[in-house]
């Protein structure tokens, strides 16, 4: 059943896909997120990041507390390239 | 660039009582608001509040945002709201980028901020949790509430929380049928005023339940839940099959911050205010001198103590930037007095634990 259970909405990473990879040893947030592009969809891990965290804590038996979660980088949502490109500009004139 | 003195990162009920507080004092504030309307969730609230008179007990939170702006508006230019207006990006030196209406960019540079920005649904994971159909609840509560859109024809309700018992009662005002509410707890987490309405009205809710899975080829078209052990392990022959066309999830919100993340502020999971949260000092001070926190971005609670912090997180932010008024200690006090009774009592046990994990070590008075 977890092959159909979605914890990653953005890029469509399943319950298994989490599992399997927690069970071959990668137990931290942002070896999951590079490999399954976990968090770098449009919510940025806002949707994923508990349940991922959860996995691994009830996995390794830590506390959410201990756990690491990405880091946070701009922009929070998406921005047209031109539309920076073109600030960029502005703030050299 | 644009420079301002004092940037409110939202209009919801934190943002704008810090808007008012700061004016108060002397300061001019640019609120960003990423919506097309200001109010933030208070928009869809038509129920009423409770709390004391201060954090206007007994009125609607629709209502509640229309005072606040009328009040927002003698201010004149003082306070300036911009509105489709998205922070994207927070960096050193308090730079912030803003997308205005999906096409036009551009960065701010402020002395002080005040961060409002809210928070965030959690979601569940079951099988099939993304037929469509399923919804958070407060999504739900914004279609119907906000754009008059009916979400289907029978509901169930996953999580028996103030939100997921508030937005099923609207669900039947609405004329929509709510088949269940299930929560995973043994016992109901919304006020009993509200679970009372429910109850009259007929609506079954069923303690230590969650959901199996849900069912349907394109579109949601059942849920099968089962009975939950004291601890949270299923039963499994407890499962009962719900033909639903709508499932809305109200597992609880998370703090939304990742600005202040961003930012560099020192982050902490703490899980009484469900979820990463900045540390602060008693005034919503982070760590980073000038930058504040107010409302459920630094620690879920509810509207009546977003208005108190964001009250308190202008008053100070405004005497970082030197407008220090003469009641300026006697206002202080007051607001903490006013958040210190919201968190009184066992309801607010939790809250003020979460609080004591979340302050900064000595932040207690630095303004």
């Amino acid at each position: 059943m977890d092959e159909n259970t979605i914890i990653c909405r953005c890029s469509d990473v399943t319950l298994k896909d989490v599992r399997s990879l927690i069970a071959q040893g990668y137990v931290t947030y942002d070896e999951i997120k590079r490999i399954t592009r976990i968090g770098m969809g449009p919510c940025q891990g806002k949707t994923c990041g508990q349940l991922v965290l959860r996995e691994i804590a009830n996995a390794t038996g830590q506390s959410m507390a201990e756990l690491k979660f990405h880091n946070i980088r701009p922009p929070v949502v998406g921005v047209k390239l031109h539309l920076i490109a073109e600030e960029a500009e502005r703030n050299e004139e | 660039m644009r420079e301002v003195e004092l940037l409110i990162i939202g209009s919801g009920p934190a943002g704008l009582c810090a808007a008012l507080s700061a004016a108060e004092s002397g300061a001019r504030a640019l609120i960003l608001e990423r919506s097309f309307r200001p109010g933030g969730q208070l928009v869809k609230q038509t129920h009423m509040f409770f709390g004391s008179e201060r954090q206007y007990a007994s009125h609607r939170g629709v209502d509640i945002a229309e005072l606040l702006l009328k009040k927002l508006a003698e201010y004149g230019e003082r306070i300036e709201l911009m509105l489709n207006a998205t922070a994207v990006g927070f960096y050193e030196d308090n730079v912030v980028t803003v997308l205005k209406d999906e096409k036009e960019y551009f960065k701010i540079r402020a002395k002080s901020v005040v961060c409002a920005t809210g928070a965030f649904e959690k979601s569940l994971a079951f099988p099939n949790n993304d037929l469509p159909g399923i919804y958070g609840a407060g999504a739900v509560q914004t279609l119907m509430n906000v754009y008059g859109v009916r979400p289907g024809n029978r509901v169930l309700m996953v999580g028996a929380g103030n939100i997921g018992v508030i937005v099923s009662y609207q669900l039947l005002q609405a004329g929509i049928e709510v088949a269940a509410v299930l929560d995973a707890a043994p016992r109901i987490g919304a006020y009993l005023v509200h679970a009372s309405k429910l109850a009259r009205m007929g609506v079954p809710i069923l303690t230590s339940h969650t959901v199996k899975e849900a069912v349907g080829t394109d579109c949601l078209e059942a849920a099968v839940v089962w009975a939950l052990d004291e601890k949270f392990k299923p039963i499994p022959g407890t499962e009962r099959r719900f033909d639903v066309d709508v499932m809305c999830v109200s597992v609880g919100l998370s703090p939304l911050n990742e600005l202040l993340a961003m930012r560099g502020a020192e982050m902490k999971y703490v899980p009484q205010l469900s979820g990463l949260v900045p540390l602060r000092s008693e005034n919503c001070e982070t760590g980073i001198p000038g930058v504040f926190v107010a409302g459920d971005a630094s620690g879920i609670e509810e509207a009546s103590s977003a208005m108190a912090e964001g009250w308190l997180a202008g008053l100070c932010a405004a005497a970082k930037l030197g407008y220090v008024p003469a009641d300026f200690e006697a206002r202080r006090r007051e607001y903490l007095s006013q958040l210190e009774n919201l968190r009184s009592g066992p309801v607010g046990e939790r809250i003020r634990a979460g609080m004591k994990l979340s302050l900064l070590e000595g932040g207690m008075r630095d303004v």
